[in-house]
């Protein structure tokens, strides 16, 4: 299979060990990643609050890019970044007006054609029954708590995908690898990744509220597909301890979970830089 | 020669202040055959009425155009003033210069221009226009009316007592509806069943009432005043003739209280023989096919139990009974199929209609919807009245109800209010504090919507006096958690008057979901060609002038399934349902306009695509034969009690032989002509 790729600003940056295990779990599967040539960063964390025309054709120049380079589909590891590519994928193929614009804008024809993917999607492609086949080993051992964040489901009417306060799909990925995701409340409940910066004491109370139910549904590792809510739930737990945390959670990447399935290395997934270290018996 | 007469209204100022009146007189009686063209201040008034008999009677007109408001507003009051003075009344016919000329215009010139071709146009009609008289046909006095909840309850009584037969359907084992399973009602608090019981008896005992529960409508036939209905009386396996009730039966069944009983929202149990519940009418027991041992072994040729046959004294169970048809004639038809909740859990079957994942119902046993929680406090539910919540049984302390579960929540699909849960709300925190009085009861909600007699004053004792507390706001999401051991709901909601996030761990969580038609309510409007509308709620006929009519003539609404309402209002509206059938069934003959389709037989082809268009499949194939009985050709023809005079089939006829008496091509196409030199 052969995909567009948008590893975004995060991938390239503070979450490199997220692109590390995307890139070998992909590979793994005998997906073929072809990175967008020059992209650019597509305004998630800020644009989109300071000028809305702005917030579009950050992305746009980006879906210009793709669809130059003859991709269907796009795939963006971040789900922040997919929901903007998304948002204006969709706007501007709805709007006749906007298209022209923005085609002006980034200088390159934009027609709101192609197909953005995220993580979990890509793994629909590939489809759950035949990553099974490939798997290796099986996940014995792996009770997940799989947290969804604010952003994979949501908004509903942008991103369409799964269900937006209960979404079921990683559950049902890493069950056919032979882990025991439990049931948990806290799938869709936000982490506060987005107030790190502004309000500390904040983020350490809903972190350890999303953590500590982890803990108590049974669950021994969190599986999550963005890399803001890894960052926040693995580097907030000195903190979220302080309010309680009963103790240390690891938090995978779905990527890593994947890929360890299928044979990947846990050195080569890059799981190793983690804030809480993975015990051995879930490497 | 035609005489025309035409007479303009000023409607007060309504009509003269954007058209110059005068003006429109001389202009129109400048066209041929118009004998006197002439206005006045009310045309409706008696002077104006007679004004236009003392025109009909001096220059023997041969036709009128009155020219003034909508013809739905007045055309009945212009032909019946027209007939009285010697016309017939089809030649009588209004241009509307009000609600289309002089209210949507404010240029006086344009405005007055537009009348007279608005005027100019009738009068080319009613100079085409034949003497028309109405269609008479004959009536069967007897009325179905479908489901027994109280709103057809009501409306049977009514008829009866009429002294009209009536015919009651009813899918469940027994009637009753919804209003059988609540506890106490708002606003007086009076208790539901003794309320209702008195009168599901009174229909099961009525002589003019033919009862027909675990019944559903299968074929309509026939057209106002004569409708054959077929109705399928679903296989009960007891004979209800036979039976005496005794509960020899239902005592015995080694699946007692092992089956979730609907009737009590699967919070109960009951056997695979059952009533309902035990003020039942009738109070006669039904097999549930699905759950009994014999009827299952059955199916593999084996014969297992069988205890309450052998049970029985009176010999009334037959495990070989069968569906059966049963083909009625009635008159006129109500149809009283009430309502369901929104189901709220996460899978729907609409595709337009979203659940709440996010509130755990269907996975949490303590959260459960409003009829529900009616069972729990009801004196005759599965806990006797004691809330005891679904889980453990525990007395629920804490109880968060949420308002607007559905409703008037556009990301979910459901755009209306459901009108009765803010009441019924209310009712549910009163009737919990007075039965845990150390009890809380938080109340989510959005707006409270109390308007009705005695209906605030209520909503605010259960503020002021039985101490709910309210919270404006939307809950958005449930958790089950464990606090000091205890199972809770915490529920994460917002109080938007303090502009404060407000959590609260419930023992229990009611939520009232919006108000839904009955599954199944499409299916059927379809049978009787009556409309409804995106969410299946069945169309009254005008919201205002016609509420229980519907545009299917002999067909009546009431109750919730047109929309949701509450008892009184359900009631009301049976009785106007039961009143307008009843004076439909009380003339010896109806009479139809005669305004309907006519298919020339010897242009048609028989091709049928009027067939398929037509909305009240009026028209059939049928074919003619001489006299000899040999064939000749196939045709369409329309049924003169069925058609509605729509002009669907005329639209789509391609060899234009459907015409619409009345309103033939002929005629329209002369109106069309008339403003030729205009464009
Ligand atoms: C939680 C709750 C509490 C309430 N409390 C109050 C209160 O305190 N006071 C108050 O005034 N109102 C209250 N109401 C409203 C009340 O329930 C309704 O106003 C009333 O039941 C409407 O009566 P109905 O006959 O129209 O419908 P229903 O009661 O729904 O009856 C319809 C009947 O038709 C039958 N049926 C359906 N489809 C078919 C079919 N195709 N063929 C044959 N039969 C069919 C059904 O089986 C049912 O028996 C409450 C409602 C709820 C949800
Ligand atoms: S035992 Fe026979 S008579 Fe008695 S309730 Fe059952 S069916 Fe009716
Ligand atoms: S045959 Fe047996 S299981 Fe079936 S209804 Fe009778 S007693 Fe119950
Ligand atoms: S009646 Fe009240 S609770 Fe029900 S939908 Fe309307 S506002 Fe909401
Ligand atoms: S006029 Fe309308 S109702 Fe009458 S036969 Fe034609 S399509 Fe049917």
């Amino acid at each position: 299979m052969d995909i567009g790729y948008y590893p975004g600003c995060a991938l390239h940056g503070s979450s490199n060990d997220y692109e590390a295990s995307v890139r070998v779990c992909m590979k793994a599967l005998g997906v073929e990643l072809n990175e967008l040539e020059d992209w650019i960063c597509c305004g998630a964390s800020a644009a989109h609050c300071i000028n809305k025309k702005l917030s579009t054709a950050l992305p746009a120049r980006n879906l210009g890019i793709a669809e130059k380079q003859n991709l269907k589909s796009l795939f963006a590891p971040c789900p922040m970044c997919s929901m903007e590519l998304t948002k204006a994928n969709e706007a501007i193929r709805s709007d006749e007006a906007l298209r022209k614009e923005m085609s002006d804008i980034v200088e390159t024809p934009v027609t709101g054609n192609v197909d953005v993917v995220n993580l979990i999607q890509v793994f629909q492609a590939v489809g759950y029954d035949a990553i099974a086949e490939r798997a290796t080993r099986k996940l014995e051992n792996f009770k997940p708590a799989c947290y969804y964040g604010c952003l994979l489901t949501r908004p509903p009417k942008v991103v369409k995908f799964d269900d937006p306060e209960e979404p079921t799909s990683m559950e049902e990925l890493l069950q056919k690898l032979g882990a025991e995701p439990v049931e948990w409340n806290c799938k869709t409940v936000c982490c506060g990744g987005g107030l790190t910066l502004s309000d500390e004491e904040g983020v350490a109370a809903m972190t350890y509220r999303v953590l500590q139910n982890a803990i108590d549904s049974g669950a021994n590792c969190v599986v999550v597909a963005c890399p803001m809510c890894q960052v926040n739930l693995d580097m907030r737990q000195a903190d979220a301890k302080k309010l309680g945390l009963t103790k240390d959670v690891p938090i995978f990447y779905l990527s890593d979970l994947v890929g360890l399935a299928v044979g990947c290395a846990a050195k080569d997934l890059d799981i190793e830089r983690r804030y809480v270290s993975i015990p051995k018996d879930l490497k | 020669m035609a005489k025309i007469g035409v007479f303009t209204c000023w409607c007060g100022e309504n009509i003269a202040r954007n058209v110059d009146v005068d003006k429109v007189s001389e202009a129109i009686s400048k066209l041929p055959g118009v004998a006197c063209s002439m206005n006045y201040k009310y045309m409706c008034s008696e002077p104006g009425q007679s004004l236009i008999a003392s025109k009909i009677h001096e220059l023997g007109l041969t036709g009128v155009v009155v020219a003034s408001c909508s013809p739905h507003m007045h055309l009945k009051t212009f032909r019946k003033a027209c007939e009285t003075a010697g016309i017939n009344s089809y030649l009588v016919e209004m241009a509307n210069i009000r609600e289309q000329c002089s209210w949507v215009h404010n240029d006086k010139e344009i405005a007055t221009a537009k009348a007279i071709e608005l005027i100019g146009m009738a009068v080319e009609k009613v100079r085409r226009n034949h003497a028309l008289e109405p269609i008479k046909v004959p009536v069967t006095k007897r009325a179905l009316v479908v489901g027994a909840g109280v709103a057809g309850i009501q409306a049977a009584l009514d008829i009866a007592a009429g002294g009209v037969e009536v015919i009651l359907v009813e899918r469940e084992p027994s009637v009753g509806g919804k209003m059988a399973g609540l506890s106490e009602t708002f606003p007086t608090l009076d208790c539901s069943q003794c309320i209702l019981t008195p009168r599901m008896v009174e229909v099961g005992q009525h002589p003019n009432i033919k009862l027909m529960t675990y019944s559903e409508v299968d074929k309509v036939d026939g057209f106002v005043g004569n409708f054959k209905v077929t109705i399928r009386k679903k296989a009960r396996y007891v004979d209800i003739a036979k039976c005496t009730g005794c509960g020899s039966c239902w005592n015995a069944c080694p699946k007692k209280n092992k089956i979730p009983n609907s009737f009590d929202y699967n919070l109960g149990n009951r056997g695979a023989i059952y009533i309902p519940f035990p003020q039942a009418v009738p109070a006669r027991p039904t097999i549930d096919a699905d759950n009994c041992l014999r009827l299952q072994s059955m199916k593999n040729g084996k014969e297992l139990c069988g205890i309450c046959q052998k049970k029985c004294q009176t010999e009334a169970i037959n495990f070989h009974d069968q569906d059966e048809f049963v083909e009625v004639e009635v008159g006129a038809i109500v149809v009283a199929t009430g309502y369901q909740l929104y189901s709220i859990k996460k899978e729907q079957e609409n595709p337009n209609i979203k659940g709440y994942a996010e509130y755990g119902y269907g996975k949490y046993p303590d959260v459960i919807d409003s009829l529900q929680f009616e069972r729990i406090i009801s004196a005759s539910g599965p806990t006797g009245g004691e809330p005891k919540r679904p889980s453990d049984g525990k007395t629920p302390k804490t109880i968060v109800f949420i308002q607007c579960v559905g409703s008037r929540d556009n990301a979910k699909g459901i755009t209306y209010c459901s009108k009765i849960c803010c009441m019924y709300t209310a009712k549910h925190t009163m009737l919990f504090k007075h039965k845990v009085h150390d009890g809380a009861a938080h109340v989510f909600y959005m707006d409270i919507r109390s308007g009705g007699k005695m209906y605030d004053e209520f909503v605010r004792r259960a503020i002021e006096q039985d101490g709910a507390q309210y919270h404006r706001g939307r809950v958005s999401k449930i958790e089950q958690v464990n606090v000091d051991g205890e199972k809770k709901y915490r529920c994460y909601g917002a109080d938007t008057l303090s502009g404060k996030p407000c959590v609260v761990d419930a023992d229990m969580v009611v939520l009232a979901g919006a108000i839904m038609p009955s599954s199944g309510v499409q299916q059927l409007a379809q049978k009787l060609s009556v409309g409804y509308n995106e969410y299946g709620f069945l169309s009254e006929s005008h919201p205002k002038l016609r509420p229980v009519e519907t545009n299917a003539a002999g067909v009546f609404l009431c109750g919730a399934c047109q929309g949701p309402k509450d008892i009184p209002e359900t009631v009301a509206q049976a009785s106007a349902a039961a009143g307008k059938a009843l004076i439909m069934l009380s003339q010896p003959m109806l009479t139809r306009e005669p305004e309907i389709a006519n298919v020339d037989e010897k242009l048609c082809a028989a091709c049928g695509a009027c067939v398929k268009a037509c909305p009240y499949q009026a028209i059939s194939i049928e074919e003619i034969r001489d006299r000899k009985g040999n064939f000749i050709k196939n045709t369409s023809r329309v049924n003169p009690g069925l058609c509605m005079g729509c002009g669907t089939c005329v639209a789509v006829c391609p060899s234009k032989s459907v015409d619409l008496i009345g309103f033939t091509d002929d005629q329209v196409y002369a109106q069309v002509e008339s403003l030729a030199d205009v464009f």
